[in-house]
């Protein structure tokens, strides 16, 4: 009866044909099945590739480690939430070991490699200003963790930050001798990137504050010992000292304060906010002051500040995942939770879209502070960046 | 001179060959780089055996003097450039007599000593250099108008830049000066003997060397626009000690292709993160262990002694 249906040529071989029909159908299916796969992850599940390149390992990996960690942990919590503008985000990330010809290298290989949409990263000054020509050139939206103040100003287009400025944590320090009355100062610094552009910092802001540099000291930042430059303080009429340093050398200089029996009020800079600095210098850090983030004393803040629900969560997460928080991996969070916002808004991962809405961000409450920013300021943090800390039975406490 | 041309035909080629771009106009312009300083660096180690491992410091010299002339100065980049030459030139010229009587670890150690001090005078010297943060918006290099800004014409020049190191270098070891300083890497007496006046023949290479250094110095800052001490610290005099070592000493080629291996190794080795510098150490070991001689010298003479035994076998 079929038949009568069928061309004659092919009516006395039903059974073959059946079967070239079914695997011809099979085959249309599998292909459907493919094209649909390869529309879904071209179209919706195309993920959004951040780069990222920090000092991971080398004298600076205190900072880069809880960045990285911090930058894992915030990307891993958005892509099970569903992602940004229903794109996954992908890290990829180069450890530059704080050499800022690796992380040139790394940023080129960013660029042009790996294609990524926007950069976080420069654990170091060094490293971030090595990369500016390059991003600049560029054109790629990118948010640095460093600190120096000449990454922003000038103000460059397309470069970000999010970490508070060594400016800003000289001014604290200045206020605070002048609160005190407290008018000749001895300064006592590394011989790092950062010690270096937070003296000069100093020395520039000093005048303002009426207060009077006596002693200018400096130290290699792999000294073991600070006692000849500390005797020759101690020989000034200085009423205060201040170490601007970070690594273990502001550990040293505090221990030798105390081992030479001077009894002149310490400052510390904020690159010693961190617990390993408390446990280094021991006792002899009793009674220091330093500008700190907000993050270092979170649970003390009062209730009705602004950023207290913020801290506690990200100090929260953090701890649950790697153990204590640094203000460093406060800085990649606040970092990306920037860069999140900014794509957000812009609604896809268009460069000049992304970088402007950055520009445009208000009112981000982060780990650092409240950043407004505008095509004037690339930071956009306000003075609550930081909170006057004593160290006192070990820990910190806000001084008001 | 036949590698010489096909080196040239190879980098003359290798844009057409559909390569990822990035392994064009980075890697290859980084090798170029590296190209530069190693067969600079061989004009020394390989053929008079001389050993620098203050390299970095003249390659430094170079990039400050490029980076502060036309940054605070305004200078043309090509007269930077020049000043940087003769900059590096006449410390060279002043350090070779002194250094140069020391032989062996002697040498090594004082080499040492100048490129550590040349580190922190730009650490310390930040009036000058930056200091640690470094020196920045160093302009684009202008030749006669034409403005090398992209990533293609960096190619260009470096490959120009490259070729004219190899030429030079090929041509100075068929000179009298390349015969006398092979004398003087077998035998300093002999040599003398021989009426070589070895001090001034290795005057002479010494400042070669350093003028190949502070020449790529100065292209690497204008290519960076960026400057600061942790591009010319004591780990980049040793890679370029390696690269020499590696590739083969006392070949030209062997230096450049030591460059290209060790520049292509740690572009390769960066997806293993963590392993990186493990991988790139035990690799290096096992090549000084197999082959002594460097790779491209040895795996030169393993191919002659292969292709030897094979025309041997025939009746």
């Amino acid at each position: 009866m079929r038949s009568d249906y069928l061309p004659a040529s092919r009516a006395g071989t039903p059974a073959r044909l059946k079967l070239r029909d079914r695997l011809a159908i099979w085959r249309t299916a599998l292909l459907a099945m493919l094209l649909g796969l390869v529309v879904t992850w071209a179209g919706a599940a195309e993920p959004i590739r951040i780069g990222a390149f920090l000092a991971v390992t080398g004298p600076a990996s205190f900072l880069g480690d809880p960045e990285l960690k911090t930058l894992q942990m915030g990307i891993a919590e958005i892509n099970a939430q569903g992602g940004v503008i229903g794109r996954p985000l992908e890290l990829i990330h180069y450890d530059t070991g704080g050499n800022a010809r690796e992380a040139v290298n790394f940023v080129k290989r960013l660029i042009r490699k790996d294609n990524v949409d926007l950069i976080i990263g420069g654990t170091t000054s060094g490293d971030s200003l090595a990369v500016i020509p390059e991003v600049e050139k560029a054109g790629m939206p990118f948010i640095s963790l460093a600190a120096a103040v000449e990454i922003i100003e000038p103000v460059k287009p397309w470069v970000f930050k999010v970490a508070p400025t060594d400016r800003m944590a000289a001014a604290r320090i200045l206020a605070d001798l002048r609160q005190r009355n407290l008018t000749r100062l001895a300064l006592i610094s590394g011989d790092g990137g950062f010690d270096k552009s937070g003296r000069e910092q100093l020395l520039a802001l000093a005048p303002q504050y009426g207060i009077t540099l006596v002693a200018d000291e400096f130290y290699g930042n792999k000294d073991t010992d600070m006692s000849a430059q500390l005797a020759k303080i101690r020989a000034t009429d200085a009423q205060a000292i201040l170490n601007f340093g970070f690594g273990q050398a502001p550990a040293i200089v505090t221990r030798n304060i105390k081992q030479l029996g001077i009894t002149l009020p310490l400052y510390h800079s904020h690159g010693v906010a961190s617990r390993t600095f408390i446990e280094l210098a021991g006792d002899a850090a009793e009674g220091a002051r330093l500008p700190a983030a907000a993050l270092v004393v979170a649970e003390q803040l009062p209730d009705g500040d602004p950023q207290k629900p913020v801290l506690l969560a990200y100090q929260q997460r953090y701890q649950a995942a790697h153990g204590p928080v640094s203000t460093f991996g406060g800085h990649g969070y606040d970092s990306l939770r920037m860069a999140v916002a900014a794509i957000t808004r812009a609604g896809s991962t268009d460069k000049a879209k992304v970088r402007e809405q950055i520009e445009k961000t208000q009112g981000l409450i982060g780990t650092a502070g409240i950043f407004n920013l505008s095509p004037a300021d690339h930071l956009g943090l306000g003075t609550e960046a930081f909170r006057l800390v004593e160290i006192r039975g070990g820990n910190w406490h806000i001084v008001n | 001179m036949a590698g010489f041309y096909l080196f040239a035909a190879a980098v003359l080629l290798l844009p057409w060959l559909g390569i990822d771009p990035y392994f064009i106009t980075v890697v290859g312009v980084a090798a170029g780089l590296h190209i530069i300083l190693a067969v600079g660096l061989n004009l020394l180690m390989g053929y008079a055996g001389q050993i620098s491992l203050g390299h970095a410091a003249f390659f430094a010299i170079g990039a400050y003097a490029s980076a502060i002339l036309t940054t605070r100065y305004a200078w043309p980049g090509l007269l930077a450039l020049a000043a940087g030459l003769v900059l590096a030139g006449s410390i060279a010229w002043l350090l070779a007599r002194p250094i140069l009587r020391l032989h062996g670890h002697y040498l090594a150690m004082a080499t040492l000593g100048f490129g550590v001090i040349a580190h922190v005078i730009m650490v310390q010297a930040s009036g000058w250099t930056g200091g640690p943060d470094g020196l920045g918006g160093i302009p684009p290099l202008n030749l006669f108008g034409w403005v090398v800004d992209s990533d293609t014409r960096w190619y260009a020049v470096m490959a120009a830049a490259t070729l004219l190191a190899l030429w030079l270098s090929l041509n100075i070891i068929d000179s009298r000066i390349g015969r006398a300083l092979r004398a003087v890497r077998g035998s300093e007496f002999a040599a003398q003997i021989m009426g070589i006046d070895t001090a001034r023949a290795k005057t002479q290479v010494f400042v070669v060397s350093a003028l190949f250094a502070a020449f790529a110095g100065s292209l690497f800052a204008h290519q960076q626009s960026f400057v600061s001490p942790d591009s010319f610290n004591l780990a980049i005099s040793v890679e370029l000690v390696t690269m020499v070592v590696i590739g083969g000493m006392a070949s030209t080629f062997g230096a450049a292709f030591g460059a290209i291996a060790l520049t292509l190794l740690r572009e390769g080795l960066v997806v293993f993160e963590d392993y990186e510098m493990l991988i790139h150490g035990a690799l290096l070991m096992v090549v000084m262990i197999i082959l002594p001689q460097g790779l491209f010298v040895g795996i030169g003479q393993g191919l002659r002694r292969v292709l030897a035994l094979v025309l041997s076998r025939q009746p």
